[in-house]
This record gives structure tokens, sequence and C-alpha cells, in this order.
């Protein structure tokens, strides 16, 4: 066992000083495997990152929301419908909600404005209140103890005391928010009183959702239940579909960076070709001179792999992810800026591993063993 | 010793450009001696050393070394009996350029997987045997001719072989310099070991510490060319 | 679903190691036909060195498969929040048939590589390399092996959709459910201990006779496999509720979870990398006896079985260990 270390080290000691005699070489796949890396872990981390934005967001959304269609389409709700929901069996609260749009000429972007829900104790508020989220606080140059002026779709204005900022561990969710009291919102939006934007359900009894929308829509017919779980998953398998299309298409960048590594593996120079003959010929066996080329591999790949993945880490979550968020936000036009919130895990570091390390194993192995199976007598030719 | 019994290579098999390199050749080596192949080049003197060496498997034929039959070893074992038993001095010497001499004396045991301070011990004895103790640090390629021979040989002794095989080992050195390989040639003589050389220089089939003269002619011994002593 | 990162990464894995294993093969045809360690003839020494690439491309593939195996798991548990019903990588699985399936094919994908490479360690030693053709007959029989997990893993995959709703370790691990998974739930949890516990006696008193009796070797290697089943079906009938401390939880999947510090881990690496040692000790006697190594491969033979009954104890320990400190009494 310790004689297999020291032989390691001796290969891994060789293989190093390899590398360093053949550096602008060796620096050029570095550069274009850290590149590669880059790219991809970019697309993964900002759009696993946005997933999670949207899992949190939803963490805190009601086990079910009810919504009201009028031809087809989403409508104000009656308060009486809480009346009816909060008759049925298993229905442990049902709670009207007050939130919508409006777009903000000023900084050019879409803010959301909300009503907290009344058992919110922390973001509670009176009337001529306000606590904002960080994006509109930038857009919009105001602070905590300053007064934000909003303009309604009727024209009129609405003088508003910024109370608070929201805390920033889930950015996308809470940047563009603006809270208010349910009094200035439905002045400000001109909403008579007893209707809402939708209704929010809690179960005391998870398992019972499915029997309670059943038979409540049996009653309500013009209402739409919408669980928590249905919208994770169509946000899952949105977002993956996407990140997934996106890296499909990067596949070609794949396939390119496999290939320029088979040639780099394989255009041995004929100096290097002498130097493995050589070493055969002095008594190093094929498997020695190979597991000193895949040492080479792996350090090459190493050391790429962290740096690309550094710079993809810097890129998503220090410059908000600027070369990528077009293609994978989506609405992200309209959006106020925001910064999304680091996130790494595992899963994501060993598949993007599986992306570009093993594509450049099975590129490299082959040219790899015709080298290391260099004729020993080559050398006394 | 060594035994060689019916021994051909065969280069580029059935293609066009098909050479037999060695034909049919039979040959004993003795142990402790001092031997010397030679003959004009073409004749196969290389092609044999390869074999001995055990770089290269023979076409047909069986060669025994040290009593162990070798031509049917697969390649990993042929490495291991090479190893052990061979030190190589190769006539384009083969150092590795950019690494330091020490460097290059070492890279041969690097399989081996030993303890690092005691190989590095013996590799700065063995460039102190051979008089070049302060080049130890030195890149190969800026050693001198002769001091790049003397590093060859250090490297071909560092698994200490039981025979050294050496290959025009004097084309590119002037009479000086033949002279001090001589010396190094009778040290390696004094300590018990086999040397094998491939040489049509005069100055080396003539000395006096060759213990045996084989003469070559496409690719096998030609008739009378054993003679003991040196010619 | 095949879309998502993750699934798009085994795939290309399951791609390489397919084709890597069906060239293998292909090499495999060949060596059982020319293989002829005496000759020196262009052919033979062509052969002698693409093995190393062989070996090298199968070392990879191992590792691949290991690596894919743990992701296909570990995603398959990310990925629950998306199927309606679904608490855990069970839920997952379940979303359509094809996913115990691949997962089983895909163990015994990872386990022939070990085999395979065990064996192929063995063979090294030989001067002659006696266990050539054996290595490669196994090789071959491993080929349609892969292809079919690839093929499983890709059906499955492409079979996954988020509206679908399945059924988690709660529904499926219960004793009423009437199915495999179900039936392995059922079994009472002291005939459960006794089989693996017992079973273990047995492996380990077949390792002891394996260093008298050269012939045991090959019970051993049955008694192994034997045992792999055994322990599974302890581990989802009485070890896992030992874990959850919860009589009715079976799952064998959730034990690989954090919140049960990963203990799940430490149970099946070593009862899948024992189970290997234990095939391959069977796979080395051969007869007649290699001449280059007649007394070597004997004594690897017996060191593999000791390898794995030592990895046996080590998995059945930590079992043990869990039940010493779960809070729940079953017995």
């Amino acid at each position: 066992m310790r004689c297999w270390i020291e032989r390691q080290r001796y290969l891994i000691d060789f293989t190093f000083s390899s590398l360093m005699r053949r550096r602008a070489r060796n620096l050029m796949l570095f550069a274009v495997y850290a590149l590669v890396v880059f790219l991809l872990g970019s697309v993964m981390l900002f759009s696993h990152a946005i997933r999670q934005e949207a899992a949190l967001l939803l963490a805190g959304a009601p086990e079910v929301m009810v919504q009201r269609l009028v031809m087809g389409r989403h409508d104000l709700v009656p308060a009486s419908y809480l009346e009816t929901l909060k008759r049925f069996r298993g229905v442990q609260e049902a709670e009207g909600r007050l939130w919508g749009y409006l777009f903000d000429p000023a900084s050019d972007a879409n803010y959301t404005l909300m009503v907290p829900s009344a058992r919110d104790r922390e973001h509670r508020l009176e009337a001529g209140e306000t606590i904002i989220g960080q994006g509109v606080a930038s857009a919009r140059g105001v602070d905590v103890g300053e007064t934000l002026l909003l303009r309604s779709p009727a024209g009129e204005f609405l003088k508003l005391d910024v109370n608070d900022l929201l805390s920033s561990d889930s950015q996308i969710v809470s940047a563009d928010l603006i809270l208010l009291s349910e009094a200035d919102f439905r002045r400000f939006f001109r909403l008579p009183d007893g209707v809402f934007t939708d209704l929010a359900l809690r179960v005391s009894n998870p398992r019972e959702i499915n029997t309670i929308i059943e038979k409540a829509a049996r009653t309500m017919l013009d209402a739409r239940f919408i669980t928590r779980r249905d919208v994770l998953s169509t946000y899952e398998s949105v977002f993956s579909w996407r990140e997934g299309l996106l890296l499909a298409l990067l596949g070609t960048s794949i396939m390119a960076f496999a290939i320029f590594a088979f040639d780099k593996a394989s255009g041995l120079s004929s100096d290097e070709r002498r130097e493995i003959g050589i070493l055969k010929a002095i008594g190093w066996e094929t498997r020695d001179v190979m597991a000193m080329k895949l040492w080479e591999g792996a350090l090459v790949s190493l050391s790429a792999f962290v740096v690309g993945f550094l710079l993809a880490y810097a890129h998503v979550f220090l410059f908000s992810a600027g070369l990528l968020d077009p293609v994978l936000k989506g609405w992200a036009v309209i959006f106020p800026r925001f910064t999304l919130v680091p996130r790494i895990d595992g899963l994501q570091i060993a598949t993007l591993a599986f992306f570009t390390i093993v594509p450049y194993t099975a590129a490299t192995m082959v040219p790899i063993w015709r080298a290391a199976t260099t004729d020993p007598d080559m050398v006394m030719r | 010793m060594i035994f060689l019994e019916g021994v051909t290579k065969v280069y580029n098999e059935g293609l066009e450009n098909e050479i037999r390199a060695v034909r049919e050749l039979a040959l004993e080596i003795e142990g402790d001696k001092t031997t010397v192949l030679q003959g004009p080049s073409g004749s196969g003197k290389t092609t044999l050393l390869t074999l001995i060496g055990c770089l290269a498997r023979p076409t047909s034929g069986r060669i025994g070394i040290e009593g162990e039959v070798v031509s049917g070893l697969p390649e990993r074992f042929m490495t291991e009996v090479r190893r052990k038993t061979f030190g190589f001095v190769f006539q384009r010497l083969n150092l590795i350029r950019g690494l330091t001499a020490i460097e290059n004396v070492m890279l041969p045991a690097y399989p081996l997987g030993l303890d690092h301070g005691r190989l590095h011990e013996r590799a700065t004895d063995l460039l102190d045997m051979l008089d070049i103790p302060n080049r130890a640090g030195t890149k190969i390629e800026h050693l001198s001719g002769g001091e790049a021979q003397r590093v060859a040989i250090a490297r071909a002794l560092v698994n200490d072989p039981r025979i050294v095989i050496a290959d025009e080992p004097t084309a590119n050195l002037d009479s000086s310099l033949t002279k001090q390989f001589l010396r190094i040639i009778e040290r390696l003589r004094e300590e018990r070991r086999t040397v094998l050389l491939a040489s049509h220089d005069p100055r080396i089939c003539g000395a006096d510490i060759v213990d045996r003269v084989v003469t070559m002619e496409d690719g096998t011994i030609s008739e009378g060319g054993v003679v003991e002593g040196s010619v | 679903m095949i879309f998502h990162t993750p699934i798009m990464a085994m795939l290309l894995a399951s791609g390489l190691s397919s084709a890597t294993i069906v060239w293998a093969a292909g090499f495999g045809i060949r060596v059982l036909r020319h293989w002829d360690i005496e000759s020196g003839s262009a052919r033979q020494l062509a052969m002698e060195r693409r093995t190393h690439l062989v070996s090298t491309a199968l070392v990879w593939m191992m590792v691949l498969e290991l690596a894919s195996l743990l992701l296909f798991v570990f995603n398959a548990d990310r990925m629950s929040v998306m199927f309606a019903g679904s608490m855990c990588a069970v839920g997952t699985l379940n979303a359509n048939p094809f996913g115990f399936p691949a997962l089983m094919m895909k163990t015994a994908v990872f386990f022939g590589a070990t085999l395979w490479l065990l064996v192929h360690r063995v063979d090294l030693k030989g001067r002659d390399y006696p266990l050539t053709r054996p290595k490669y007959g196994l090789l071959i029989a491993m080929a349609p092996l892969a292809l079919a997990a690839a093929g499983l893993q890709l059906t499955y995959f492409l079979g996954l959709h988020a509206d679908v709703i399945t059924s988690c370790c709660s529904r499926l691990f219960t004793a009423e459910a009437g199915s495999i998974e179900a039936e392995l739930a059922a079994i009472d949890p002291g005939p459960a201990l006794l089989l693996l516990f017992g079973g273990l006696a047995v492996v380990l008193g077949l390792a002891i006779l394996t260093r008298r009796f050269e012939r045991a070797v090959a019970v051993y290697a049955l008694a192994a496999a034997l045992f792999f089943v055994a322990d599974i079906a302890a581990t989802v009938s009485a070890i896992s509720p030992y874990v959850y401390e919860h009589p009715h939880h079976h799952c064998p999947f959730c034990i690989l979870k954090p919140e049960f510090s990963h203990v799940g881990y430490v149970i099946y690496l070593p009862l899948i990398a024992g189970t290997a040692f234990g095939l391959a000790a069977g796979l080395l006697p051969q007869r007649p006896p290699p001449a280059s190594m007649k007394t070597e491969l004997p004594r690897i033979a017996r060191r593999y079985v000791a390898i794995s009954a030592g990895l046996f104890a080590a998995s059945a320990l930590v079992a043990l260990v869990a039940i010493a400190r779960s809070g729940l009494v079953l017995l």
C-alpha cells in the first residue's frame, strides 16, 4: 500500500513537471476546459437558484388557492365564497388575499402590490405605511424613513412611508414587492369592499386536500383550485426543461470540446512520443505511462473544473448572470434588478462533473492508450 | 547467462516493407564478462540488443535470461524483467530534456515506488561515482556530451542491474572521453556485471577489457564470428 | 422528461458505458477465439496491447456506473417534489413501471464491472494471464446486461411525466399492498433478523471452511449472492423501521437521507462490495489449475472470501448498532 502511494507520488511529480514543460499547450487546453465548465456551470447554477427561489416562494404559499373564473378568465372573488369554503370539513382557515400588478413608468418596471396576510404579524401595516423589496428600493432610490410615491392606474397619487425593507433570503420573490394596508390597496385600485383577488385555504390534514377540492368543486362551479403541489411541479418542470434545452444546445459545445480534447491528446509531438518511448525502455510499464497520463488529465480537469466553477459562481451570484438571464428568466426584462441568493448543492456539482469531466476522459482515453503503447524499442532505432 | 535459440525478428510483418532484422540466430553470452557485438550497420546488432534487453518480443525462437525463458512473457512481465535485469545506455542517450540530471537518473525507479530519500541518495552516489557530483541539479540541455553520457550511465545503473547494455556508446565521443568510458566499463566488470556493447568502433573492439567479440552479418552471426578476447 | 439536467447526465453516462462495453465485448470475442499467450505474432501483440485500453476503459466505466447509480437514487429523491403522491426516491421510481427494474439493472451492471475488475486484478498477477478467457467470457455476458440497463433507464426517463400521481414508500412498502415490495415489508421482523444474522453466521462459517477445503469457495460465492438478497429483505422488513423508529415505515431509500445520518450508505456499500468479492472468489478457481498460479490462485480466492466476509460482518454490525440505538421495540 505504501509502495502504491509512493508510486503515485512519483507519477504525479513527473506529470506535474511534464505539464510545466509544455506550459503553452496545456494552458490552452486549460482555458478551453475552464470556459466549458464556466458556461455549463452558469446555466446550472442559475436555473437551480431560480428554481429554489420559486420553491421558497411557494413554501410560504397556502396549500390551496381558490380563484374565480369568469368566461375562463381570472376574476375577483366575492367574500361570500369564503363563508362557503369555511363550512367544508377539514378546512382549517380561509382567507381573502389582495394583490395586483402595477407598471411604473418612472422606473420602467412592474411591481407587485400586496396586502400582507392578517396572520403575518411581522409585516403588519397601518394606512399610509409600506414595506418594500430591495429591487423597488433601488429602482426608486428610496430607503427606510423616506416616502414612496405611486401613481394609480386612475392617475391618482398615493404617498406611502417606507417602514422597512424586505429581507433578502429570496430576492426574486421579494424584489418587486410593495406591501401596503388593505385600505390603501382598495383605494388605490378603486376596489369595492367584499371582493378579493383570490382566496387562500389552509387545510389541517394535507392528505385530505384532494377530497376537499373535489367536494368544493362540486358546489362552487366557477371556482378554480390550485394546490401548492401543482404550482411547484409546474415550476420545476418548466425551469428544468428550459435548463435542459439550453444544455442540449450547449451539447454542441461539449461535443466541440471533446473533439478538441481528443485532438490535443492525439496530436503528440514527436518529442513527447520519444519521451514516452524512453520511459518505457528504461522500465516503465504501459500502465505506468497510462497512469501518468490519466493523472495529467485529472490535474487539468480538476483545476479547470474548480476555476470554471468559481467563475460561474461569481458570474451568477455576484454579477446576476448577465449573460444568461434573458434566456432563462424570460420575464426579467420588466423585472427590477435583483441578485440571486447563492445556492449550491452536491447534485449540481456532480451533474456538472458528468457533463465536463466524463466527455473529456472519454475523448482522451484512446489517444492516451495509443501513446502509452508506444513500442519501447523505438528509442533504439 | 543469456541464451538465444532460433531467434527471428520480423518488422512490419505481412506488409510490403517487411524486414527480417534477425534470423534464426543462436548465441550464448556468458555472465560477468564484457561482450561486444560488431558488424556493419544494418547487420542486426541493435535489433539483437533490443531482443536480449526485453525491449521487444522475438517473432519466433526462445530467449532465456538467467535460466528463465523470457521470450513468451507478456509485456508487463517483460518490463519487470527488463527493469530488474538490465540497464541501458542508448546511442542517442535519450535523456529527458527539461528535467535535471538527478531526476533523469531516478526516473527508472519511479514505478517501483521506493522511498524517496533512499532513491535520491542512491542517485547522488551514482553521480559521485561517475565524477559529476556537482551537476546533479543541472538540466540535461545544459550538460556537455561527456557529462550527459555519464548521466545516462548513472540512469542505467540506478536499479542495480546485472546486465548493462550499451548501443554504439562511443559514436559521438573523442578519444579522451572514450578512454573515460572504457574505464567505467572496467569498473562495471569489476563489480561483476555483465556488459554487452554494440559497436563498430575499433577503440572498443580492440580494448583489453573486452572478453569476447561477436561479429554479425545480415541478421545472424557470421561464420567464425565469435572470437574470445579483443580483436 | 429527458431535458432534466441530471437525467441528461445519466443518459450520457449510460450511452458511453454501453458503447464501451459493446466494443469491449467485441474485443472479448476476438480474445476467446485467438488468444495465445505463447505466440509473438503481430495479432497477439496487438491484442495484448489492446487489453490495456479495455481494462482502463472498464475501470472508468465502473466509476461511471457507481456515480450514475448514486446520481440515479439521489436525483429520484430530489425529483420527488414533482410527482403528486411521492415523498422520496421510491415515489419517483414508481412513477412508471420501469423505475425499479432500471435501478436493479444498474446495480447489476455495477456489480458486474466490479466483479470483472477483481478478476482482472488477479489475472494480471499470473505470468501467462491464466484468467484471460473466463475474464472476457464474463465481459461478453455483461454486455447485454449493460444494454438492458441503458434501455430500461431511457424508457423510464422517457415515460416520466410530472402529472403522474404515484405512490410512495408509505404505500408501497406496507404489508397490504400485495407486491414484491409489500411481501418484503410483510416479513415479520423476527424471522427477518434471524435470516440476516443467521445468514451471516452461515456465511462466516463457510468462510472459515474455505481455509481448509478449496471447493467451499464455490459454495461461498453462492451463499454470498443469497446473503445479499437476505440482507436487502431484512433491511426492508426490520432494519429500516428501526432506523426511522416507526414500525410501518419500511422504505429502503429513506435511510440514505441525511436525516438518518446517511446510515444507508454504510449498510449498502459494504454489502455490495462484499457480494462482489464473494462472487469474484467463486470465479477464481480454475480446472485444471494454471501452472503459473497453482498456489497463488487459491490463496487469493481465500483472501477475497475473507474480505467479503469482513464486509458482510461490517454491514451487519452497522445494522445491529442502528437497531441497538433505536428507540423502537419490534421484538
